[in-house]
């Protein structure tokens, strides 16, 4: 199984690199990808150094324009893909069926992976994507049970690729708009969950609040550990009790389903976070990296050492992990 | 501009389905689209049902459309997908990619659901040529965006006609976990069906009381009723060819005729210095915020 690594900056990639991934993917600095934040992401220098940077050493660099074109704003979507292209590229993660047609058609040599954001969740699904664009692999949305990923893979036309570790997005993706109707801005639309031009933090009598675009989010009492006001992730009152209405303030960690994964003939798995620092990144991928060497020398005797856990642990938001939807109990 | 009656989210009790389409056959609506859209363990309702009811409305003389479920994730859900798809008789709304696969494959002609993200003249393009006869834009589109659109659309001479939805608590998110259930503390695959508890859904509140989203399920809705009712002009200036309105559990007589009025120029103008009702909002169709209450004057001018 490969080893598919965020890039959110050159330094990042770097790390990544040398800890061992054997892809790893970027995105531009604008709208086309669904990490369009501030601050964040590649120029067209800066992407050319770190394909160099990979190549150099053996690792795969796929490039996310994983957002939809919005009405009037084709060109910067595919002008995009254009650019990907030019510098060389080993895929293009994409999720609109407009801009995969027009990769397929403009360089149909270059891989297309279906992005997680193309809400691709059955093999009738990626038979669509297959036959429509010739796609290679695909992502899977993060809203399949073990079980339901092992039917797809079965009777899947591409390679699969499965999110391993980082943030747990609890919708499917790519299907989600509770960010733009608070906010205005979403995922599909520019990249952005719960972006962060909205977020206020305010001390008061009862706790320190978190507000997205006016709305509160969450309220801490003295003590607590606050955590980013991703809408989804907020205390909520439902029927009169005040709870994680939705979903907790956890990560995603499948280190304990590797041989499982392995055994369905997933061919690779994904690492989130593009908005993490350098050293995360560098965390990550090497216990990963570790992970999938132990795997790939004995599958039999594999299990996740007590300090793997334990690093990846500490890395988890709320400093918990979750096998969510892998799970069957979980939803 | 036609008006069109969309899937019922959430989970009704057999009889309810039963009355609201025999009242519906007489409401002023063109097309209605029937068929569980969000969970497939909402069994109480078979394809047969459905077709039965379809048959009624189209003697009562409105086109019916069958909407496929939105998000798929088992062989169950797929088998139960291909039933539907294999009717027959009525048009599908693909809500996925999986229908999507389904009716290209049978070359048939379908229409494109709300959640299928035609952002663009390219991914329409594509889809028009495979059969599409009719797309429901995106609910987090703009009405400016929707402009340029349908510009495109008609500079490139492709006949895609456009529904917008129009009224109803805007289908926001899926998900694989069932915030009904967890509400309840049971397990998804035990859920002893809590959602007809809800007919309009479980209203999820900030700690401050405001309405931000409705759980229906594994599906989150916005907590307020969207309302384009004064846009109905706008929106036929547009070129829309038809405005959905999606089901509540009381008085949607009431939300037809109104539409009917709009439509045929006869809804009294809004006073503007009668206050947005709270639990309506408009924000989308202004290119803000979804939850946003906007006044037609104010959006303008925003």
């Amino acid at each position: 199984m490969e080893l598919v690594c965020p890039a959110g900056n050159l330094p990042a990639l770097k790390r990544a690199v040398d800890e061992g991934a054997d892809a790893v993917y970027f995105g531009f600095r604008n709208n086309t990808n669904a990490r369009g934040f501030a601050g964040l992401n590649f120029s067209e220098g800066r992407a050319a150094e770190g394909i160099e940077y990979a190549h150099r050493r053996d690792c795969r660099v796929f490039c996310a324009i994983n957002t939809y074109p919005q009405p009037g704003g084709w060109a910067q979507w595919s002008s995009a893909v254009d650019q990907a292209a030019e510098l060389g590229v080993d895929a293009l993660i994409l999720a609109d069926m407009g801009l995969l047609g027009y990769a397929a058609s403009r360089y149909p040599d270059l891989p297309r992976h279906l992005s997680v954001q193309g809400s691709a969740t059955s093999y009738e699904a990626l038979r669509f994507y297959q036959r429509e664009f010739g796609i290679r692999r695909a992502v899977l949305p993060r809203v399949l049970s073990l079980n339901q990923v092992r039917d797809v893979a079965r009777h899947s036309p591409v390679e699969l690729e499965v999110f391993a570790f980082g943030s747990l997005c609890i919708m499917a993706e790519g299907r989600c708009y509770l960010s733009s109707y608070l906010t205005g801005g979403s995922p599909n639309t520019r990249g952005v969950c719960s972006p962060a031009a909205h977020v206020r933090w305010e001390q008061t009598d009862t706790g320190l609040e978190s507000r997205l675009n006016g709305v509160l989010i969450d309220r801490y009492a003295e003590g607590e550990r606050a955590g980013y006001p991703t809408l989804c992730k907020g205390r909520f009152e439902v029927a009169g009790s005040t709870y994680h209405a939705i979903e907790e303030p956890t990560s995603l960690n499948t280190l304990d389903l590797l041989p499982e994964l392995a055994e369905l003939g997933i061919s690779a798995v994904k690492i989130e976070g593009r908005q993490r620092s350098p050293a995360y990144v560098a965390q990550v991928a090497a216990v990963w990296r570790q992970a999938l060497d132990s795997l790939t020398r004995d599958r039999e005797r594999f299990a996740p050492t007590p300090a793997w856990q334990a690093q990846l642990g500490a890395l988890s938001e709320g400093t918990t992990t979750t096998l969510g939807a892998y799970e069957r109990r979980w939803k | 501009m036609q008006l069109s009656l969309g899937p019922v989210q959430f989970y009704w009790a057999r009889e309810r389905y039963a009355v609201f389409y025999r009242e519906a056959a007489d409401w002023p609506l063109d097309i209605v689209y029937l068929g569980e859209t969000v969970c497939s363990r909402r069994r109480d309702m078979k394809l047969d049902d459905w077709l039965g009811i379809g048959r009624e409305l189209q003697e009562a003389g409105k086109q019916v459309v069958l909407s496929s479920q939105t998000l798929i994730e088992s062989e169950a859900d797929l088998r139960g997908l291909r039933k539907l798809c294999a009717n027959g008789e009525f048009t599908i709304e693909a809500n996925d990619h999986s229908a999507l696969q389904r009716v290209t494959e049978a070359g048939l002609p379908f229409v494109a659901g709300p959640a299928l993200n035609l952002y663009n003249l390219a991914s329409l393009d594509t889809l028009t040529r495979r059969g599409l006869t009719r797309w429901c834009m995106p609910v987090e589109l703009a009405r400016d965006a929707l402009a340029t659109l349908l510009d495109e659309l008609q500079a490139r001479s492709l006949d895609a006609p456009c529904e917008v939805f129009a009224y109803g608590h805007l289908p926001l998110a899926w998900s694989a976990r069932c915030f009904t259930a967890r509400h309840h503390d049971l397990p998804k695959d035990r859920c002893q069906f809590v959602c007809q508890q809800y007919p309009e859904g479980l209203p999820l509140r900030s700690q401050e009381s405001r309405e931000v989203f409705t759980l229906n399920g594994i599906q989150t809705l916005s907590g307020a009723c969207y309302d384009l009712r004064h846009e109905i002009d706008d929106m036929r200036r547009l070129g829309v060819a038809v405005a959905r309105l999606s089901p509540r559990a009381e008085d949607m007589a009431e939300v037809v005729n109104a539409f009917d009025k709009a439509r045929r120029g006869e809804l009294p103008a809004r006073d503007p210095l009668v206050l947005v009702d709270a639990e309506t909002c408009a924000g989308y169709w202004y290119g803000r915020p979804g939850m946003d209450a906007v006044q037609a004057e104010a959006g303008r001018l925003g």
